[in-house]
Parts: C-alpha cells; sequence; structure tokens
C-alpha cells in the first residue's frame, strides 16, 4: 500500500486530475457565492429583441441561455447534479457491473449462467421506459435519474468484464495459484481484479460524460431534475440544435463536462498505474 | 458445444419471456390514458367505451397479459395507438434500414477504434497515444447530435460530397455511420489500448521478442489475438443497442430505423409500439451476446463453453 | 385539436381580396417536397387529427362544403349548391355533376351518407364523430345501437337531405372538416386496417404510395372537378427529417417547404437574410395558447386566485421568447376568430394589482404544479411562466413531460395547471362554438375530456346553445354578439389565462409561388397545397 501511493504521488498528470476535481467540487458547492446573478432569474434584456440568446460579453461572461438566464451562473450551480450523476450514479453503475462480471465470469457453472442471463434480460430494457415507468411510483428528480442510471448503465460493464474474466482464468498463473491452494477470495482480489483495472477504469471515466448526457434525456422526458434547476447535459441537451448558431450555448457546458471527465480519466490512469501488478515491488 | 447452444436457446426464450412480461408491467403502471389519446377532443362517452372494449382494458391485467402474449408468439403485436394500423409490418418495415445502419456503424468503429488503440499501446506514454487518447475522450463526450450536425454541416452541407441525409444509396450511409464509428470508436480504442498493454507484458510476448520474432508480428498476431475478447464482447452489445435505435443519429440524417419510431412512440405513449420495438430490441441483444460467447473460444481456444 | 404547431395564423385580413382574383392563373407542372420530423399517424380522413396530416388529407378528400383558399369564407365544394329550410332543420345538398374518386367510380348522394355514418359510428374511433350530435338519429348510431342515420336520405343519386334535432349554425363549417369527408365504403372496406394507410378519396391529389418512415406522394388527380387545379404534378412528404436539417435542404434546393416551420435556434438568420424575403409566408392563425386552472381544486376554486396568475403573466416576454411570432392575447379567442371582442383589452400585466388579489382571496402561500409538453419551446415558456408566477408568490412546479402525459393528466384532472403550447386549440373551423364545447363547456368537463380547467358552467352552456341555434341569416350579428357575451363572461370566470395568438412563418423555396396566405392557409394548416405552384413550370 505504501509503494502504491509513494508511485502515485509522483504521478504529476493524476495529481493535476485530483486538483481539478477538488476545484470542480468546491465550485459547485461554493456556487451560491460565486456566481454573479441567479441562475434561474431570466433578464428581460438576457435576449434579442428576436428572442435569441446574448453572445459572452462583459455583462453575461458566458453569455445566456435560451430562456435569456445568465449561462456563467448557471454553469456553476449546474456542477452540483452533473457531478453527483456523472460520477456517483456512473461509479455505483460499474461497481455493481464489475462485482457482477467477475462473480459470474470466475465462478461461472450455473450461478455465472444465470447471473449473465439475467445481465441480458436487463439489458433488453429501454432506459427511458424504465425511467417512465420508475416516475409512476416515485417523484422526478435527482434521485430517480441516480436510480435507472444505476440500474442500466451496470450491465455493459458486467458484459466485458465477464469475458475478460473468463479469459484471464484460464490462464496459467490463475491455474497456478489455484494449485497451490490460494482461495477463491485471494484469487480474486489479487491475481483477477487488479488486471481488470484497466477495463474499469475506461468505463468509469468513459462513462462520465455519457451519463451527464444521458440524465439529459430522462430530464427532457420529465423524469430527471426538472426546470429551471441548471445541469450541464440539460444545457446542452436543451440548446445543442443552437450550435450552429449559437455555439456558446454547446460548448460551454461541453467543455464543463470534458474538464470533468478528463480529470477523472487522469487519476484513472494514474490509479491504474499504481496498481499495476507487473510492476509491483519494482 | 450443441449442449451448450441448446441450453442457451432455452435460456434466451426464458429471457425473451421475462422481457416480455416486465415490459408488459412497465407501460400497464404508465400514467396515461390510450383511450383518451385515441379517442381526441370531441369524442362521446360512446366511442371511449368501445375502444376500451377493443383494445381489452375492460379485462383483468393477467387476462391481458396472457391475451397480449398470446397474440405475440402469432407474430401479431397489436395495433398502433396513434397510427391504428398493425405494429409487426410498421417494425418489420423499420428493420432493413436499422440492420444496414448497424453493419455499417459497428464496421465504422473498428476501423476507427481498432487501428488506433493498437497503435497506441505500442506508443505507450508518447504523443501518438495521448493524442489519440484525446480525440477518443472528444468523439466519445460530444453529444451525437453536435457531431452528426457538424460532420453534415461540413461534408454534406459546405462540400456537398454527401446527400443531406435520407436514405437509399451507399453514399447516404457514410456520415451517419461515421458519427457512429466516432463516437463507438472512441471506447473501441480505449478499450483495445487497454488490453493490449495488458497483454503486452505477458511473459510470452516477452518470449517472443526475446527470440527476435518482428515487432509488428507481436503485436498483431499474439498480442491482439488476446486482447480481443472484450472487443467481441462489446460488438455483442453494439448489435443490442443499435438494433434499439440510435434516435438521435437517426434524426439528424432523415434514416427511418427503429430509433425514430421507438422516439415518436414513447413521445405519444404509444405502448403497443413501445412493447414491439422492445420484444425486437431484446432478441437482437439475446442473438448479439450470444454470437459472442460463441466466438470466445474459436479465438481463445482456451476457453471452454460450459 | 390536438394540431401542435411551432408558429401558426388567420389571414381574416386577406379573406376580403380573393388571392387570385387579379393574378392569372398559374400553369400545370412541376413538383414539391414537404419535410416533416414525424412520420404521419394515418390518411383516414375519419381519423387523423393531427396538424401534420390534416392538410395532406384536405388534399386528398373533400367534402360538401370548403372554404376559400387561403380564407376562413365557406364555399360548397362536393356539393353545388345548397338550401336550409325555413326552420333550420332540413339541409338539402345537390352534388355536382361528373364527380369521381380516385378508382374512377362515380360520387352519389350515399358515399355522403355512409362516410357520415362511419364517422359516428364508434368502431371507427373517430375523434371527431362527436361533432355530429345534431343530426337526426345521431345517438342510436353513436351508442351503436344502429348503422344508419335515420336523419340522412340520399334522395337520388346527386341530392342529399339531412335532417338536424336543433338548428345548428355551425352546421354547414362541419360539412367542410376533414371528419365528414366524403370516402368510398368499397375502398374503405377492401382495405380494411390499411385503409388509412392508402387513402382514396375526390381530391385534388390522388395518393400513389406511402414508405413508413420515408415518403408520401400524391400525384395531380387529373379528374379533379376543379378545372386547372391543382397546379403542382407531384407532392412528396419526407419524414423523419429534422428541422434544422431541412432549413439547410431548402437552401440547397432539395426542400420546398419546412413543414414544421422555422426552428427557433435559426429563425434570426433566416428572417436576417435578405434572400429570404419572399420565401417567407407570415399569416394569423385561428389559435391561441393558454394556461388552464382546474377550478375543482384550491387554489385555483377561488376566482380572484385565476384573475391574479391572469395579471401576473408577463405575456411581451413569452411573445419574445418564441422570437414574436405571435401576439400577446387577450382573450381566449384569437383575433382573426368571429366573435373576438376587440374591445375586451382583457388582463393587463400587473403584478402588484395581482398580489393584492390574492391577499384579498386569502390563499396564503400557494404551490401548485405547472404541466407543459417537452417539446422546444414550451418547457421555455413554462418557466418564464413559472418566473412570473413567483414574483405574485404562486411557487410552482413544472411537470415538462410527454404530450401523452399531459393530455391524460389534463383529461383526468390530475394537473392544476397546464401550459397549452403544443396541445393548444387551433380551430377545426372558424367560428366561435368550436372554441367552446370541448375545451371550455360541461361537455368537456368530463373525466378523459379536453376541457382540462374542469370548467362548467351550466348557464353558459344555455346561452351558448341558444346561440347556435340561431341560424337565420339576419340573426347572424345577434348570434356573433351573444359569443362575444358569453367569451367576455369565461374572461371574468378566467379558467384560463390567455397568453399568446401564434402567427405561422413558413419557410419555402423560390422554386414555388403563390399568395402568401396558401402558405399559411388558416384552414389547410398549415399550407393549402392544391393552389400553390411551380415557378419552374410556368
Amino acid at each position: 500500500m505504501q509503494s502504491f501511493w509513494i508511485r502515485f504521488r509522483k504521478d504529476r498528470l493524476a495529481l493535476a486530475g485530483i486538483a481539478v476535481i477538488a476545484a470542480l467540487t468546491a465550485v459547485s458547492i461554493l456556487a451560491p457565492w460565486l456566481a454573479p446573478y441567479d441562475p434561474n432569474e431570466q433578464f428581460f434584456d438576457g435576449l434579442t429583441l428576436e428572442g435569441a440568446p446574448l453572445p459572452p460579453g462583459s455583462r453575461f461572461w458566458f453569455g445566456t441561455d435560451t430562456n435569456g438566464r445568465d449561462q456563467f451562473s448557471r454553469l456553476l450551480f449546474g456542477a452540483r447534479t452533473s457531478i453527483v450523476i456523472g460520477v456517483l450514479a456512473n461509479f455505483i453503475a460499474v461497481t455493481i457491473g464489475t462485482a457482477l462480471g467477475v462473480t459470474a465470469g470466475y465462478l461461472r457453472g450455473w450461478v455465472g449462467a444465470g447471473l449473465m442471463r439475467f445481465t441480458d434480460l436487463m439489458m433488453a430494457f429501454p432506459p427511458l421506459l424504465l425511467a417512465i415507468a420508475l416516475t409512476a411510483i416515485l417523484k422526478p428528480g435527482l434521485a430517480i435519474v441516480i436510480l435507472v442510471i444505476a440500474l442500466v448503465n451496470w450491465v455493459q460493464v458486467a458484459r466485458v468484464v465477464y469475458t475478460e474474466t473468463v479469459s484471464l482464468s484460464e490462464r496459467e498463473y490463475i491455474e497456478a495459484a489455484r494449485a497451490i491452494g490460494a482461495g477463491p477470495l485471494r484469487i480474486l482480489s489479487r491475481h483477477l481484479v487488479p488486471h481488470l483495472v484497466p477495463t474499469v477504469i475506461v468505463y468509469a471515466t468513459l462513462g462520465i460524460a455519457t451519463t451527464v448526457l444521458l440524465e439529459s434525456m430522462l430530464s427532457f422526458l420529465g423524469r430527471g431534475v426538472q426546470p429551471p434547476t441548471p445541469a450541464w447535459g440539460m444545457m446542452i441537451f436543451e440548446s445543442q440544435s443552437y450550435f450552429l448558431n449559437a455555439p456558446w450555448l454547446v460548448f460551454i457546458p461541453g467543455a464543463a463536462i470534458l474538464f470533468l471527465a478528463l480529470a477523472f480519466n487522469l487519476v484513472g490512469d494514474g490509479l491504474r498505474d499504481a496498481l499495476d501488478p507487473t510492476q509491483r515491488g519494482r | 458445444m450443441l449442449a451448450y447452444f441448446i441450453r442457451r436457446i432455452l435460456a434466451s426464450l426464458g429471457i425473451l419471456l421475462g422481457v416480455s412480461i416486465v415490459t408488459f408491467c412497465l407501460t400497464y403502471i404508465i400514467p396515461a390514458d390510450p383511450v383518451a389519446m385515441i379517442a381526441g377532443r370531441t369524442s362521446t362517452p360512446e366511442v371511449r367505451e368501445q375502444i376500451r372494449r377493443q383494445l381489452g382494458l375492460d379485462q383483468p391485467v393477467h387476462q391481458q397479459y396472457v391475451n397480449y402474449l398470446s397474440r405475440l408468439v402469432q407474430g401479431d403485436m397489436g395495433k398502433s395507438y396513434a397510427r391504428k394500423s398493425d405494429v409487426a409490418p410498421l417494425i418489420a418495415s423499420r428493420l432493413p434500414p436499422s440492420l444496414l445502419l448497424m453493419l455499417a456503424a459497428i464496421m465504422a468503429e473498428l476501423l476507427i477504434g481498432l487501428p488506433a488503440g493498437i497503435y497506441a499501446a505500442t506508443r505507450r506514454g508518447r504523443f501518438a497515444d495521448k493524442l489519440a487518447m484525446t480525440l477518443s475522450f472528444l468523439t466519445v463526450s460530444t453529444p451525437q447530435f453536435v457531431l452528426g450536425l457538424t460532420l453534415l454541416y461540413i461534408f454534406a452541407y459546405l462540400a456537398g460530397w454527401f446527400p443531406l441525409g435520407g436514405y437509399g444509396s451507399a453514399y447516404h450511409i457514410i456520415l451517419p455511420a461515421l458519427t457512429l464509428g466516432l463516437a463507438g470508436g472512441g471506447w473501441y480504442s480505449r478499450m483495445t489500448r487497454s488490453s493490449m498493454i495488458e497483454v503486452l507484458r505477458q511473459d510470452y510476448i516477452r518470449t517472443a521478442r526475446a527470440k527476435g520474432m518482428p515487432e509488428w508480428r507481436i503485436v498483431l498476431v499474439h498480442g491482439f489475438r488476446n486482447a480481443v475478447l472484450p472487443i467481441v464482447a462489446m460488438i455483442g452489445l453494439d448489435i443490442g443497442i443499435f438494433m434499439s435505435g440510435v434516435v438521435v443519429v437517426e434524426n439528424v440524417f432523415g434514416w427511418p430505423g427503429v430509433g425514430q419510431l421507438m422516439w415518436q412512440a414513447i413521445q405519444s405513449l404509444d405502448i403497443p409500439v413501445i412493447m414491439g420495438v422492445t420484444t425486437v430490441a431484446a432478441v437482437f441483444i439475446v442473438l448479439g451476446n450470444l454470437t459472442a460467447d460463441l466466438l470466445a473460444p474459436l479465438i481463445d481456444p482456451r476457453i471452454r463453453l460450459r | 385539436m390536438q394540431r401542435f404547431l411551432i408558429a401558426a395564423a388567420a389571414a381574416l385580413a386577406l379573406a376580403a381580396a380573393a388571392p387570385f382574383a387579379a393574378a392569372q392563373t398559374p400553369k400545370q407542372g412541376g413538383a414539391a417536397v414537404v419535410t416533416f420530423n414525424n412520420d404521419l399517424t394515418t390518411l383516414d380522413p375519419h381519423v387523423g387529427y393531427d396538424w401534420q396530416n390534416w392538410s395532406v388529407i384536405k388534399s386528398i378528400f373533400d367534402g360538401l362544403m370548403d372554404y376559400k383558399p387561403g380564407t376562413t369564407e365557406l364555399d360548397p365544394d362536393l356539393a353545388e349548391s345548397y338550401t336550409v329550410s325555413e326552420d333550420g332543420l332540413t339541409y338539402t345538398f345537390k352534388l355536382r355533376p361528373g364527380l369521381k374518386f380516385h378508382n374512377g367510380r362515380a360520387v352519389t348522394a350515399a358515399d355522403v351518407k355512409y362516410s357520415l355514418e362511419r364517422a359516428i359510428n364508434p368502431a371507427t374511433q373517430s375523434p371527431g364523430g362527436g361533432y355530429f350530435g345534431m343530426i337526426k338519429g345521431y345517438d342510436e348510431v353513436a351508442g351503436g345501437k344502429a348503422q344508419e342515420l335515420s336523419g340522412i336520405t340520399a334522395q337520388d343519386d346527386s341530392t342529399v337531405v339531412i335532417n338536424l334535432t336543433r338548428p345548428d349554425a355551425t352546421f354547414l363549417h362541419l360539412m367542410a372538416i376533414n371528419f365528414s369527408y366524403v370516402v368510398p365504403k368499397e375502398e374503405v372496406e377492401k382495405a380494411g386496417a390499411d385503409w388509412g394507410k392508402q387513402p382514396v378519396g375526390t381530391g385534388a391529389f390522388k395518393f400513389v404510395e406511402w414508405i413508413p418512415g420515408q415518403r408520401i406522394v400524391l400525384e395531380r388527380n387529373q379528374d379533379y372537378f376543379r378545372q386547372g387545379v391543382p397546379y403542382l404534378d407531384r407532392l412528396t412528404f419526407e419524414f423523419g427529417q429534422d428541422p434544422t436539417v431541412a432549413v439547410l435542404r431548402l437552401k440547397k434546393g432539395e426542400v420546398d417547404i419546412v413543414g414544421d416551420g422555422i426552428p427557433p435556434a435559426q429563425f434570426t438568420e433566416v428572417m436576417a437574410d435578405p434572400a429570404n424575403k419572399d420565401l417567407i409566408a407570415v399569416g394569423e392563425q385561428l389559435h391561441t395558447g393558454y394556461v388552464t386552472m382546474n377550478v375543482t381544486q384550491a387554489p385555483f376554486d377561488n376566482v380572484k386566485v385565476r384573475q391574479a396568475v391572469n395579471m401576473a403573466l408577463n405575456k411581451e416576454r413569452i411573445v419574445r421568447l418564441i422570437n414574436n411570432r405571435g401576439g400577446p392575447a387577450t382573450q381566449a379567442l384569437p383575433p382573426a376568430m368571429p366573435a373576438y371582442n376587440s374591445d375586451n383589452k382583457g388582463y393587463a400585466y400587473d403584478p402588484e394589482a395581482a398580489k393584492k388579489l390574492l391577499a384579498e382571496a386569502g390563499a396564503g402561500e400557494i404551490s401548485t404544479e405547472l404541466y407543459a409538453m417537452n417539446v422546444d419551446p414550451n418547457p421555455r415558456i413554462a418557466q418564464a411562466i413559472q418566473q412570473d408566477l413567483a414574483a405574485i408568490g404562486i411557487k410552482a412546479e413544472i411537470r415538462s413531460l410527454a404530450q401523452a402525459e399531459v393530455i391524460a393528466a389534463g383529461g383526468a384532472g390530475k394537473a392544476p395547471m397546464i401550459w397549452s403550447g403544443g396541445m393548444a386549440w387551433i380551430a377545426d373551423f372558424p367560428d366561435p362554438a368550436n372554441f367552446y364545447y370541448g375545451i371550455l363547456g360541461c361537455a368537456g368537463a368530463v373525466e378523459g375530456g379536453w376541457n382540462w380547467s374542469k370548467y362548467c358552467n351550466k348557464e353558459l352552456d344555455g346561452r351558448a346553445e341558444k346561440a347556435d341555434a340561431m341560424v337565420k341569416a339576419e340573426q347572424s350579428t345577434a348570434r356573433i354578439d351573444e359569443w362575444k357575451a358569453i367569451f367576455d363572461q369565461v374572461l371574468n370566470d378566467a379558467p384560463w389565462a390567455p397568453v399568446f395568438n401564434e402567427k405561422r412563418f413558413t419557410y419555402h423555396s423560390a422554386r414555388l409561388g403563390g399568395d402568401p396566405a396558401l402558405f399559411t392557409d388558416p384552414i389547410h394548416i398549415p399550407v393549402n397545397y392544391d393552389y400553390i405552384f411551380a415557378k419552374d413550370a410556368q
């Protein structure tokens, strides 16, 4: 563990990633003090006379959205929802997927087959339908979004992790570990999971952006965060048809999402290198 | 092998049955009144009652499900609420375009993702690696509407090399496939890269190197072959995803696939269509995963099907 | 009518000057391509009831009556002439000689009878069958007890006599709406469930093919009874087309009309381009966008609260949100509708007065829900309304949902407030009665009905029925005055907060010609395809 920290601390990019994540978290918490305007205030002069949004300028730094609201303030407040959804919901999904995939791939047999067929079953449901049905019982909002994303996004991770685990468990060193009497838990934690880390990190980091966009889809169908609460994905989704005419509406929140995802990616790469089983002890 | 195959087919039927039950329950609790939607603003109570009976909504739930299932096995998916026509031919007419787009998009994903991922893995940590990984990040994170409209605007509107959307010729499919290929290719390149890196430091690769085998052979034959399994699993997944519809890309490019049908159905809560598309997509998802599992031992002989 | 659109309009001002009186008759020929985002649902005239298929159906089928192109003036269509009895209970229509369906068969009086019976028969599931309640024998057919309407007789092959149970001033309008269009029985029966996909009518265009999700093709009906009409040889509707891309295609010359209207994102750019000066037709529509308030529940059971909401809305700002494609509404009826009361200025924007009214009402802290359809610009408008309500102390949570869900919530009376955009009423026919019964009268205030306010004023219902019984020509002013009074009372009771009346902006290619009124036809919404022409054929 100690060597892990030593190696991780040497990775400057990973540390930069941590710094960005910390900064974004701080922004989301401090948004009420940092934002120049109320993110939900629709300014009468926030639109042109023809009703078009205003480009970035001295009054509205990042321009206004299609309701005449300050894009900068919305971006700051939107960080809250987007971090929770992109990071937390996606993290839950990846964790579930990895756990199920490894278990099924290692045990195989009836349990493995059962788990994978359950995965197939879950894959067959359109997430939007699931979300619509869930709100028949629950109130729309952040909780629904996290629930739906956690219920939906794990299946692909499970599938890919399963395949890799199956392939890994046939390798000689696993056989060797079994032969010298290592228990399943030890084999899983020592010999399988570390090799799966790269795959899991791909899903955990690339998934951030796609998850934030899935949230916007759910919100559009009235299942997610309801207007006027700002969220990055929704800011893009609402105005994506504007991007030829008012590119700032799409590019600014888009850059924010990319920034968040990239930061996690750097941390993820650092983690992977630090955990790398072949580099251990070197 | 045969026993495995038969077991999987039986399991697949079970999955489809499960899908039909859960879909039915989900649509049952959705708060929409199909009768009011069909009947419209000036309808009379008589018309509404007639419709309720025609739809079988006056029967108990379990009976409605049994009716639904017995019609389904005969290939009858019911009538669309909005269109008043049969669902099965409606979906059937959308399948060829969806199938074509799926094949083209998976091809594009592989053509973009695999070379980028393999190359990045061999150049790990260098400029080419960083460039490829940053680009993959960009394409995955860009909303498909923005990506698609950008391609359409530049290559079809400004340059005039491609038609501005539509369906009909090989030219029509290139831009939508490229849009999906860029987005999906980002995933493939990252996955390929991380699997390749994992494989390339295995002992047998070192052995091969020590034996003086040419690097390209090491990478492609020994390396890639062992890294390809997760990719095959992802292709299996993509078959399901693309066949359940890629609504945004279909919309931007005017592609008459399943996705547009599903989206319109969700917007109008046209439940028979939603259930039909879900069922058909489930078939493809099951098929895609089955294919991936059957291919695995062919690629990696150490894996035994059991 | 659930035709939802971004921009909509009526050209009563243009009605006076018949569009073609002066211009020379255009030559026939050429073709046009129209794009829509959503595939059409059906072309069955008795079933189709959304704004995309409304005018396509009008081009394939005809009724006994129609309107002069681009106007709201009634004009006999399949009927050559008609007479009304002194008591207003018997209408006798004389069909034009030589009328033919697209399959070549002659149209007879029996077809008119069959078509109306089909529309009313509950098995047809027509959303408009309820319109024909004044025809004798309606109750028996609608109740499924009879197949034939006792009130309609085919006196001979070309004479139809329709008997009513009560005089009704809207009856001739009803003979002009899609639900009364004449269909050939043999084709309906032959096609069965596919009838809506292979229509056979008498109209200006003949159906050629429908590839679901892709296109519908119509071609000129050589045997159309109006000489020299339509002008276009071929009409193609393409589906699944995003309006943003459709605008690009129009600029490239691939598309002639963007059926969904100009997307808000491109509106400023398209309007500012001098090349588009003659390509954008602007017209008024018989449309009102409104907020309904459920009068059966607190807090909106208190008329003062409802009036306060009316005063709270900054309509100027909301109109700006839709790129000024409309004007602030003062009352339920749109300005182009007869009985619109130009003396009634409605509720002025006055948040202070609204707050005072709320205080008088003693409603205290109000929190409620505002339902809206999720297609742009409706969520934006809902948010503007939300902000205006917050300013007078009403906290409204937005429920932005799929159209079908909003309709379901409204019908069930579960929605305290609904922004009607996307589902708003556009008149099926240009008469004030069409804005009353289904959406403001007791008839619509039932479970599953379209009167989402559940406002039911028995006294007004009685007055409305009496007004509609004034069928004599000399009574028409009195009737319109009575309708004015009825809608003034509705405004006082404030079950709605009228927000704006949309204008329609139709963007078409330079290839197409025709009076702008045709491209924003208040009846053939959005475009009267029969009378537009191709310039390259001239």
